[in-house]
């Protein structure tokens, strides 16, 4: 019953979806408000429609129906609930299940807005947003459905949604559970974040496809999706944030990200939609870069799909690729058009979106942000090109090849070290003119007070100069954001008389956008303050110790305690090593590296033990062990200073953008105080 | 005959010295190569199953046994380079974790470059014509001069500011 409810709602939805496209194609063409109302109440029944189906497959989950295919697939008797339900997106059909409701939750809430204003943009983003949404569900329906079953046929085991000729339904006790590398707490929110930053890019694209049909060449489509914008950006940020927490906390080589085909893939979007909220805000504030915003909308939503394409096509191998599958060229063929049309359309209204300002310095703020879109972009070309150049390697030569880590950090590092210099120089350049001789005058003071940056490392016994050099950008960084910060209240406190937490109030509020906009670059810094850490200053070292020996890195010793290997009842041998952690002669920490062995899907897990502080981590890894031998165990441990950085960055970073985001309270004007 | 001693005795120690200089022979024969020195050369290679994981991390068998032999080849006395060339003549390139700069290759790191170097090169061509565009705004003063004419009096601005005057003090 379960199965046919949700195959019922997905293949509804798909027809609704079509028939919205079409009602709204027809009303706009032939005028007829009746039939964009009528599209618009289809997009708004979407997302509960996909409710129905997500609910079903859930339900199927919840309640082990292994005769369906891919519950049997990616679940198992012995996992707990809340695995059952991460397990909708633990393989291809649910995930792309799933991710066709977070689309249609977006789409469906666009219709909320009471479209009092700019009803010519609302056909056209019904088209955009119900032809993407139509995509998924057909390949949902037609190529990777969740809901087929098991049956046995005189030929054989098959699999089918409805009973084949002479088939009877096989119903297996067990499935095979989820992959054990997705079986961590992390691994619960950081798809869902993923998703939702990939999804909600639909939306301003949809507002800027739509701008493009209707001739504007306003700035509308970007002050209505604004927020939309920064949500996707948001979410797409703890996306990457979470991943790389999860590989820190399970993949067990000490580091967080690897330059995997697959972190790319999430990285560029990420990469083109920063691009993309910078020139948006020359594009609002001097009118100008109106074509270059266009383009980079249209590049961050193909490349959402591209990654999709990517994980899904089988493609690559990588730790996050599903398996090989047939949708691959109906992907590419989906990209191909979408990126036709919207190229084409933009190529017509080149002209239109023409600017007539013109950068007048290299000093201001648009040459500088422009600057900071190309280093952006650098990084984007040299990711895309370094994920491709092994299959184009393959077809030239015939040779497989590794592009690595190496390969991006000889880029990305530069360029990271240019943007914080940017970053830096940012918030004092003002727009549209500022000489080299004004930046001069605001900037020497907090130049002076950045070289704590540099002397504090070097004082540290610190010397290798591209850490000097970040340290120092770092410190550079802060110190113009504070006495930037300072100076606007002293400025307010001049001329208002007010008390300083008065004018530091006002000042907030009334700036909130550029000071929320200052909260996120802070953290970026203080991630980049983590990136060095960990990349410049990890070491590591391995040994064979028996019980009761020691292991030493730096200023730390681990004294191995002790080693259990027992049975869960979730289905696991755990063997647990007790370490304890000894720093200047004194125990400071006991940590607990395991290894899980996953019974059901026959694949160990490595949980490392971390001691972590604001300083560094502490991060130790049980890499093998003998069980009756005076050997001991293999530890592997690494030293990774300051990579909590990292972590609290990322929470700063939430907290600059949801203030970025808040609804602004316009209808009360601003108490006018009387002298 | 002293003499000749005594010169056999200097070579032997300088050859010695260089011996122990050059790279690789670091670890004489016989000495067992710790599990740091192997995973110094691990990190640097790939095997071709497990696509994507650095040798020195992956937890199979199969790269078990890989570290295994570079734990063999490191202690008969073979220099890092020398084992990463072993694997790559038995695997081929991929196992290197970047493709090693010679033909075809040569594309993957000449792209990037070319990007780079051809965007820069536009980005400053763009600046210079926007600069031509509006030559009037090259020195501060015509800049100044420049927005104060952009703020032109424009009736309906200047009555919308009155409006919202009004308001503020309202």
């Amino acid at each position: 019953m379960a199965p046919d409810i949700g195959f019922g709602s997905l293949l509804i939805t798909l027809i609704v979806s079509i028939y919205g496209v079409g009602a709204a194609f027809y009303g706009e063409q032939k005028k007829k408000k009746v039939w964009i109302l009528s599209a618009k109440r289809a997009m708004s029944l979407v997302f509960p429609l996909l409710t129905i189906s997500v609910g079903s497959l859930a339900y199927l989950l919840l309640t082990n129906h292994f005769e369906i295919v891919y519950v049997s697939q990616v679940s198992s008797l012995s996992m707990p609930d809340y695995l059952k339900i991460t397990a909708l997106w633990g393989g291809q059909a649910g995930s792309l299940l799933f991710w066709s409701w977070l689309l249609a939750g977006f789409v469906s809430a666009v219709t909320l807005r009471k479209w009092n204003r700019d009803q010519d943009l609302l056909p056209w983003v019904i088209v955009v947003c119900l032809a993407t949404l139509a995509f998924f569900v057909l390949l949902n329906t037609f190529f990777e459905n969740p809901f087929i079953s098991y049956w046995q046929t005189p030929e054989g085991i098959t699999t089918a949604f409805s009973q084949p000729p002479g088939g009877i339904q096989l119903f297996p006790r067990d499935g095979g559970g989820l992959n054990p590398l997705l079986r961590h707490p992390g691994m619960i929110i950081h798809p869902p974040m993923q998703y939702l930053g990939f999804v909600a890019f639909i939306i301003p694209f949809a507002y800027a496809m739509a701008s493009l049909i209707t001739r504007r060449a306003d700035d509308r489509w970007i002050q209505l999706s604004r927020r939309w914008t920064l949500w996707a950006w948001l979410f797409l940020s703890l996306g990457l944030v979470l991943g790389a927490r999860w590989a820190y906390d399970v993949l067990g080589w000490g580091g967080y990200w690897g330059w995997d085909p697959v972190e790319i893939s999430a990285l560029m979007p990420w990469l083109s939609g920063t691009a993309f909220l910078h020139t948006v805000l020359i594009q609002e504030k001097r009118g100008m870069f109106k074509q270059l915003t266009m383009v980079l909308i249209i590049l961050t939503y193909n490349l959402v799909i591209f990654g999709t394409f990517l994980t899904r096509s089988g493609l690559l191998s990588s730790v996050h690729a599903f398996s090989k599958s047939a949708i691959g060229p109906i992907f590419l063929g989906f990209i191909a058009l979408n990126l036709i049309i919207s190229l084409w359309l933009l190529n017509k209204r080149w002209i239109t979106l023409k600017s007539r300002q013109v950068l007048t310095s290299f000093f201001s703020k648009e040459a500088l942000i422009i600057l900071s879109v190309v280093l952006l972009l650098g990084i984007l070309v040299t990711s895309f090109w370094g994920v491709m150049f092994p299959k184009i390697s393959e077809l030239v030569t015939g040779q497989k090849v590794t592009v690595g880590p190496p390969f991006y950090e000889r880029v990305a590092a530069p360029i990271l070290g240019g943007m914080l210099l940017i970053m830096v120089i940012c918030p004092l350049a003002v727009w549209s003119y500022a000489s080299f001789k004004h930046l001069g005058r605001l900037l020497w003071k907090p130049f002076i007070v950045s070289l704590i940056g540099i002397a504090l490392p070097l004082y540290g016994g610190l010397t290798r100069w591209p850490a000097v050099v970040a340290f120092w950008l770092v410190a550079f960084v802060l110190a113009v954001n504070a006495f930037e910060f300072i100076r606007r209240t002293r400025v307010r406190r001049k001329n208002k008389q007010d008390s300083l937490w008065d004018s530091i109030v006002h000042v907030l509020k009334r700036n909130r956008r550029a000071f929320s906009a200052m909260i996120v670059h802070i953290a970026v810094v203080m991630m980049a303050i983590g990136i060095i850490g960990i990349e410049f200053f990890q070491t590591e070292t391995q040994g064979t110790i028996p019980v009761g020996g020691e292991l030493s890195l730096g200023s730390y010793t681990m004294v191995y305690e002790k080693l259990d290997i027992f049975d869960t009842n979730d289905g696991r041998n755990v063997a647990r090593a007790i370490v304890s952690v000894n720093k200047d002669g004194q125990i400071i920490d006991t940590l607990y590296p395991r290894r899980d062995f996953y019974y059901d899907s026959n694949q160990p897990v490595t949980i490392p033990g971390v001691r972590s502080t604001l300083v560094d981590d502490f991060y130790v890894i049980l890499v093998d062990w003998k069980v009756v031998s005076s050997e001991g165990a293999t530890f592997k441990v690494y030293h990774n200073p300051l990579v909590k950085w990292l972590w609290i960055g990322a929470w700063v970073f939430i907290v600059g953008v949801v203030a970025a985001t808040w609804p602004d309270k316009k209808s009360k004007p601003l108490p006018v105080r009387s002298q | 005959m002293i003499n000749h001693t005594k010169r056999f005795l200097w070579l032997l120690t300088s050859v010695l010295i260089l011996a122990a200089l050059i790279p690789g022979s670091t670890l004489a024969q016989g000495s067992y190569p710790t599990d740091d020195d192997v995973n110094a050369v691990a990190k640097q290679l790939y095997c071709p199953v497990c696509e994507n994981i650095p040798l020195d991390a992956c937890g199979t068998t199969a790269c078990e046994q890989w570290r295994g032999i570079i734990r063999d080849k490191l202690s008969e006395g073979w220099t890092e380079d020398q084992i990463k060339d072993y694997f790559v003549d038995q695997y081929g390139d991929r196992v290197l974790a970047e493709p090693p700069k010679r033909g075809f290759n040569l594309v993957v790191y000449l792209v990037p470059l070319l990007v780079f170097v051809g965007g820069f090169i536009l980005l400053i061509l763009a600046f210079q014509r926007w600069r031509t565009a509006e030559p009037e705004v090259r020195s501060r003063k015509n800049a100044k001069r420049a927005a104060e004419s952009r703020k032109a009096p424009d009736e309906y601005i200047s009555r919308v500011e009155e409006e919202l005057n009004k308001r503020s003090k309202g």
